[in-house]
């Protein structure tokens, strides 16, 4: 991943846009492998969302610790994860993180301090409740992430673990990516409260903020700013990043519960196009032009790997439950 | 040395307590663990040597604190989870089935899961049918969970000790109706691994196989049989998962008669399980039908005479041994 150079920001502001287009040709070369059968199952693609997952991911420590959740590949991709790796595991090939075990929803990555992909909404935020705690407890000054959707606000998971880290003070960033619908359900039917802000505020003393999901450095901004707060023990934060899901919920959904018009209203908001716009004003074409290249390239190369290699055996697929008998 | 005595609650209390002082990753979590300690009283005392960190009190949030100790494993650390009444396991199952139980196969072992989660499970005087039931066997269909159910005093205290030492996520069943139980403390550091039944009491006739308070009745039964000449060899299971058939055909080779004992409600139980497998790898040993000794598959009435009459009685256990004795 590349680095922050605080002599340079514009660079790094270049580097995010590239990892925002990267994120987002990752995501529809997925959708084209899956139209031509070449992968299966299930997936949930991101595209419109890549400002949230490298604002938080990306700006994230590499000690720091993130837990995702089913829409999760950009989540891994800003965190540092390797598109080839990725793909591969989504094709169900030994190369893959978890050699096609997990899949696209099941996907973890420690060393880089992606600690899981998780298919069940609402699941992954006891997980991250209890990174934060070992966190806590090492005493070193790690933070943790949890990642997940307005739908994942009306668990009973999102009440009880915003009350817990508000107890036990430990240092989490709840991250809501309110894309307005839980699959088809819409946020303001689904959330009594209206926005989980309200929720989250009242829980202890959190500090709550809601940015532009679809700024990239506002993303960033804010994500920053809760970091140092959590950072110097100050209990839990809550970041609401306001979105949307430019494509569908997973690959079959035809979207009836929302308009061709809002979601051209939002295609205007694109958070890739918007970063690109005041790049470009800044006299950085050139650069956007160059990343853009290297970026295909990296696909191309991503999926040129990732089908390259082989599926996993029947060995593979029978082992691994428990750890490996000890000898005594 | 004068023979000590040592009863169940105090064997789970001191491996837990000796545990926590070999290990300052070993933790506790739990409703009213502290000072009350725990609804039986088998954390008493902790709270005072290890302090509200080590001896975590959680607010009633079943589902998040056990997905907490799961995050908290996978980052690091060793928790101990008490669920107050096994019951209450449906309150958690998300945690337990898809998370603990699942993350080192389906992370491919980027993510590890050593943790225990201890439970009171079983009827007692009339707690009625959410506070009495033995739910042990829904969790043998979960594969990633080993299920430990001990009997002895000691017994509990060695296998609470190999269950903190496993690297996998363990679920330890305590029968209520054992915690006063007393036995003379065995004399030194005797280890006893995880999946390895017992045969408390040998016998020529017919076997009788159970765990955790069912080894009671079926040595009570077994002592009635006596003076009608039937010797009748008593098995402990100690671990359901991994289950130690071998141990039993092994019995069943010599006595040619088996009667599977379990205190949990007949259909779907672990009498089946222990029985089907006996079924297919002991068939040609076997001198008539595997009988199985179980509850009637209806919720726990609470009252004393409702509830001896669909409980498990060591006469039914006596009865169906001396039928196969004599017809077959």
């Amino acid at each position: 991943m590349p680095s922050e150079s605080p002599e340079n920001p514009s660079l790094a502001a270049v580097s995010r846009w590239r990892r925002m287009l990267l994120i987002r040709r990752f995501e529809e070369t997925v959708a084209r492998l899956l139209a031509e059968r070449r992968l299966g199952g299930t997936t949930h693609l991101c595209i419109g969302q890549e400002a949230v997952a490298v604002g938080v991911c990306g700006s994230m420590e590499r000690r720091d610790q993130v837990v995702s959740n089913h829409r999760g590949h950009g989540h891994l991709l800003a965190k540092g994860g390797d598109p080839a790796r990725l793909l591969a595991e989504l094709a169900g090939r030994v190369a893959g993180y978890c050699r096609g075990k997990g899949g696209s929803q099941h996907v973890a990555v420690p060393d880089i301090g992606f600690m899981g992909s998780n298919g069940i909404t609402g699941g992954g935020i006891p997980i991250a409740l209890g990174l934060a705690l070992a966190a806590k407890r090492a005493k070193d000054d790690r933070v943790v992430v949890s990642m997940f959707g307005d739908g994942a606000c009306a668990t009973g998971n999102f009440h009880e673990c915003l009350n817990m880290a508000a107890l036990w003070r430990v240092p989490l960033i709840f991250c809501c990516e309110n894309n307005l619908y839980a699959m088809s359900h819409p946020a303001e039917a689904g959330l009594s409260a209206g926005s989980p802000t309200r929720w989250a505020a009242s829980y202890g003393d959190m500090p709550v903020e809601t940015v532009d999901g679809n700024d990239v450095e506002a993303v960033r901004g804010a994500y920053l700013r809760l970091a140092e707060k959590v950072r110097q023990g100050g209990g839990p934060a809550f970041l609401e990043a306001l979105t949307y899901r430019l494509c569908g919920h997973s690959r079959s959904d035809a979207r009836l519960y929302r308009t061709r018009e809002e979601e051209n209203t939002w295609k205007e908001r694109d958070p890739i196009r918007r970063s690109g716009e005041a790049l470009r004003d800044q006299g950085l074409g050139e650069q956007l032009e160059a990343m853009k290249e290297s970026v295909e390239e990296e696909i191309a190369a991503a999926v040129a790997h990732a089908m390259a290699s082989p599926p996993g055996d029947e060995a593979l697929a029978r082992g691994g439950l428990f750890a490996p008998e000890e000898t005594p | 040395m004068t023979p000590t005595p040592l009863s169940f609650r105090e064997a789970v209390r001191e491996a837990m307590a000796e545990a926590m002082r070999a290990d300052p990753s070993v933790f506790l979590m739990g409703e009213d663990i502290g000072v009350y300690g725990g609804a039986f009283g088998v954390s008493k005392g902790l709270l005072d040597e290890f302090g509200p960190d080590r001896v975590l009190q959680t607010p009633i949030s079943e589902n998040s604190f056990v997905g907490a100790a799961v995050g908290a494993a996978a980052g690091g650390l060793r928790p101990i989870v008490e669920i107050m009444f096994a019951d209450f396991l449906t309150c958690c199952t998300d945690a337990l089935v898809n998370h603990a139980a699942k993350f080192r196969y389906m992370y491919d072992g980027k993510l590890t899961v050593p943790m225990v989660l201890r439970t009171p499970m079983g009827r007692r005087f009339g707690y009625g049918a959410t506070h009495s039931q033995s739910p042990e066997a829904f969790f043998l269909h979960v594969p990633g969970l080993k299920v430990v159910a001990p009997h002895s005093p000691n017994d509990a205290k060695a296998l609470l000790l190999a269950s903190i030492h496993d690297p996998d996520p363990v679920l330890f069943f305590e029968h209520k109706l054992l915690y006063d139980t007393v036995e003379e403390r065995s004399s030194g550091d005797e280890t006893v691994r995880l999946g390895e039944a017992r045969v408390v009491r040998p016998g020529r006739d017919v076997t009788l196989i159970s765990y955790a308070r069912g080894v009671t009745l079926s040595l009570e039964a077994a002592s009635a049989l006596v003076e009608q000449g039937i010797q009748c060899e008593v098995i402990d299971l100690r671990t359901l998962a991994p289950m130690d058939v071998a141990t039993c055909i092994a019995s069943v080779r010599r006595t040619g008669r088996a009667v599977v004992v379990s205190e949990d409600c007949l259909t779907g139980g672990v009498a089946s399980a222990v029985a089907v497998e006996l079924g297919e790898r002991a068939f040609e040993y076997l001198l008539g039908p595997i009988a199985r000794v179980s509850a009637v598959d209806v919720p726990v009435p609470s009252g004393p005479v409702l509830e001896d009459a669909v409980m498990v009685s060591s006469e039914e256990i006596a009865r169906q041994a001396q039928h196969l004795v004599r017809s077959y």
